[in-house]
């Protein structure tokens, strides 16, 4: 005490979910569906551009046999920004489950923004269910009609021997389950979280420790099959041993980047006064760090494939170079650029983590980045050559982006903004890095 | 007066809390401080006694730039020029393969060239004898340096500044 020469600033403050940025939000969302409704518009005109071009270069995939209609693309974006969205609403709860279990003081002041992060998971949830059930075989090569049925002219022997796993009502349980716990488990600690601001104490800071790390055990599970599930099994064939941790570093460094993007923005409008420029560093860090670390993984999936050049394999990444008249090459290249060179470059030196602009900008590249990372994962294997970059994947993702804001925006509101009685919240308001 | 060099006023504190508010006091009497001493890293000590800010970032990009463009040398002349080499299928050349080797070097370049840049610019070597103003700092005490040569207060005036910011004792030394 005393040597710390820090302003004190007060914690007491409510966030505000104006009319203005409703009303903004929900412009957005119907320019989304605009842009959606134009795009199948178009799509179901046959604009579907040099899609057709190149549509017999598609037959080195299994999805060049069956028949394609325009919807699939519709179903395919909705799924990709399904998974997309799910990944970073639950980072949120993951970091605050990874803060609790270290016991960590210095992200207390933000700890809300995470937090909330969580509440939009049962959009998404809903989506691939629904999906899942109704639609899955425009998803998943392995739910077509007859693939597993020797009987079949569609009989696939390796993708029977996966059946074991790979089946429809085994599916949907695990789909449930993987959004129950994450859900339920998020309720908990949230719950306990509000109720801490109100009575205090440590009692709620102990539970949600215990929470936190059950979350994180099924986390540790869950982030690996729900990747094998809701990404991997499109293209059934082919298999990656680091595909769960692959998806965990891009769903968390795409959450780490929304949080960190949510937090400078708030900041800018006024609110969360109590965070200083270490905590913006430290966050700055865990972009440029996780970066990082999705590279290595990506880099080093890549790497064992190439090396080996078995054909089973290699067919994944030559599918995404070369396939479908190229039309994935630049989404794949857009990828390491946006996901690696850009963060890399920009967040390396002290002063770029310490300036909102520069920490916004490398947000904004990792988040449209990983976008990118999920398109040329879940594309190639879902439409094949009649994919590309138009109206309706952009309206999606705006609509989904949208819908996002809004439903952390509101669950902004129904707390503090700042934890005050979080036990730790005393050093994170003093939190110096130097 | 026959000095060989420089005369220092030294205080010795017992807490690194006083020491840093002392630091503080010190400095806003207008006293240059040399450097504080401690067993420990002190939050905030740096900036309060007003070091620039160490430029080894800037050393380490320069080395890990170095590291990576000999890994690229490397690589390309041993198997693109020399003695190319077909390995797995593919091109003698094949960067994708030597990635492994630029990232290992490009870190083996910066952390060695940060290991002795931090050894050069602190004077620290084999046959150096390390400038120690009292023993203690590497124990249980908070030692601060005051070079009397770069303030213009005078030794008195420093001395009573020093005691007075809670120093446990204050002693002169030459070097």
């Amino acid at each position: 005490m005393g040597a710390h020469h820090h302003e004190v600033v007060s914690v007491e403050e409510q966030f505000e979910f104006t009319a203005e940025s409703k009303r903004n939000l929900l412009i957005g969302m119907g320019v989304g569906i605009a842009l959606v409704l134009l795009g199948s518009y178009l799509l179901s005109q046959g604009g579907g551009h040099d899609a057709h071009a190149a549509a017999g270069h598609g037959a080195e995939h299994d999805h060049g046999a069956h028949g394609y209609h325009w919807t699939q693309r519709i179903i395919a974006n909705l799924w990709l920004n399904s998974v997309y969205f799910a990944g970073i609403s639950i980072i949120g709860m993951f970091f605050i489950s990874y803060n609790y279990l270290a016991q960590a003081g210095w992200s207390a002041v933000f700890k809300r923004i995470p937090e909330s992060m969580p509440a939009f998971l049962p959009i998404p949830a809903v989506i691939m269910i629904v999906l899942a059930v109704f639609f899955g075989d425009k998803i998943y090569h392995w739910m077509h009609e007859g693939i597993m049925d020797p009987a079949s002219a569609n009989y696939d022997a390796i993708i029977a021997g996966k059946q074991g796993f790979l089946n429809k009502p085994f599916y949907i349980i695990r789909l449930l389950l993987y959004f129950g716990l994450w859900y339920v488990l998020w309720r908990i600690v949230r719950n306990l979280s509000l109720r801490e601001d109100e009575i205090g104490g440590l009692d709620g800071y102990e539970k949600s420790i215990k929470y936190g790390t059950a979350f994180l055990v099924v986390f540790a599970v869950t982030s690996s099959t729900s990747a094998w599930d809701f990404v991997m099994s499109i293209d059934t064939h082919w298999f990656s041993t680091m595909f769960g941790w692959y998806t965990l570093a891009s769903w968390h460094v795409a959450g780490l980047a929304t949080m960190t993007l949510t937090i400078v923005t708030l900041k800018e409008k006024g609110y969360l006064k109590a965070v200083n420029e270490s905590h913006l560093h430290d966050l700055g860090k865990f972009c440029f760090a996780f970066s990082i670390f999705w590279t290595y993984v990506w880099f080093a999936q890549f790497l064992l494939i190439y090396y080996a050049n078995l054909p089973e394999e290699a067919i994944y990444y030559r599918e995404r170079f070369s396939g479908y008249g190229g039309i994935y090459k630049a989404p794949f290249f857009i990828n390491i650029l946006l996901n690696f060179v850009a963060p890399f470059l920009v967040l390396m030196t002290r002063d770029s983590k310490r300036t909102s602009v520069i920490l916004k900008l490398a947000c904004w590249s990792i988040l449209v980045g990983h976008y990118f990372d999920f398109y040329t994962n879940i594309m190639p294997g879902t439409v094949g050559a009649n994919g590309g970059f138009g109206a309706v994947e952009f309206g999606f993702v705006l609509l989904f982006a949208c819908a996002f804001i809004w439903s952390v925006s509101s669950q902004l509101t129904k707390a503090n903004l700042i934890p005050r009685n979080h036990p730790m919240l005393e050093e994170s308001l003093h939190h110096d890095i130097a | 007066m026959a000095e060989i060099n420089k005369k220092f006023l030294v205080g010795v504190y017992d807490d690194e809390d006083i020491a840093l508010a002392a630091v503080n006091k010190i400095k806003s009497a207008g006293v240059k401080i040399y450097e504080v001493y401690s067993p420990f890293a002190i939050h905030g000590m740096d900036t309060a006694i007003g070091h620039p800010r160490s430029r080894i970032g800037i050393a380490a990009f320069c080395f890990g730039v170095v590291g990576f463009l000999c890994a690229l040398t490397l690589t390309t002349w041993t198997m693109g020029i020399d003695w190319p080499m077909v390995i797995g299928g593919k091109d003698p050349l094949s960067y994708p393969n030597y990635v492994p080797a630029m990232f290992e070097l490009t870190v083996l370049f910066t952390a060695f060239g940060m290991t002795f840049t931090f050894f050069i610019s602190n004077g620290l070597g084999p046959t150096v004898k390390p400038l120690l103003f009292d023993p203690r700092c590497t124990d249980n005490k908070f030692i601060m340096a005051i070079d009397l040569s770069k303030n213009k207060l005078s030794e008195t005036e420093i001395e009573n500044l020093i005691k007075a910011s809670g120093a446990e004792e204050v002693s002169v030394k030459q070097l």
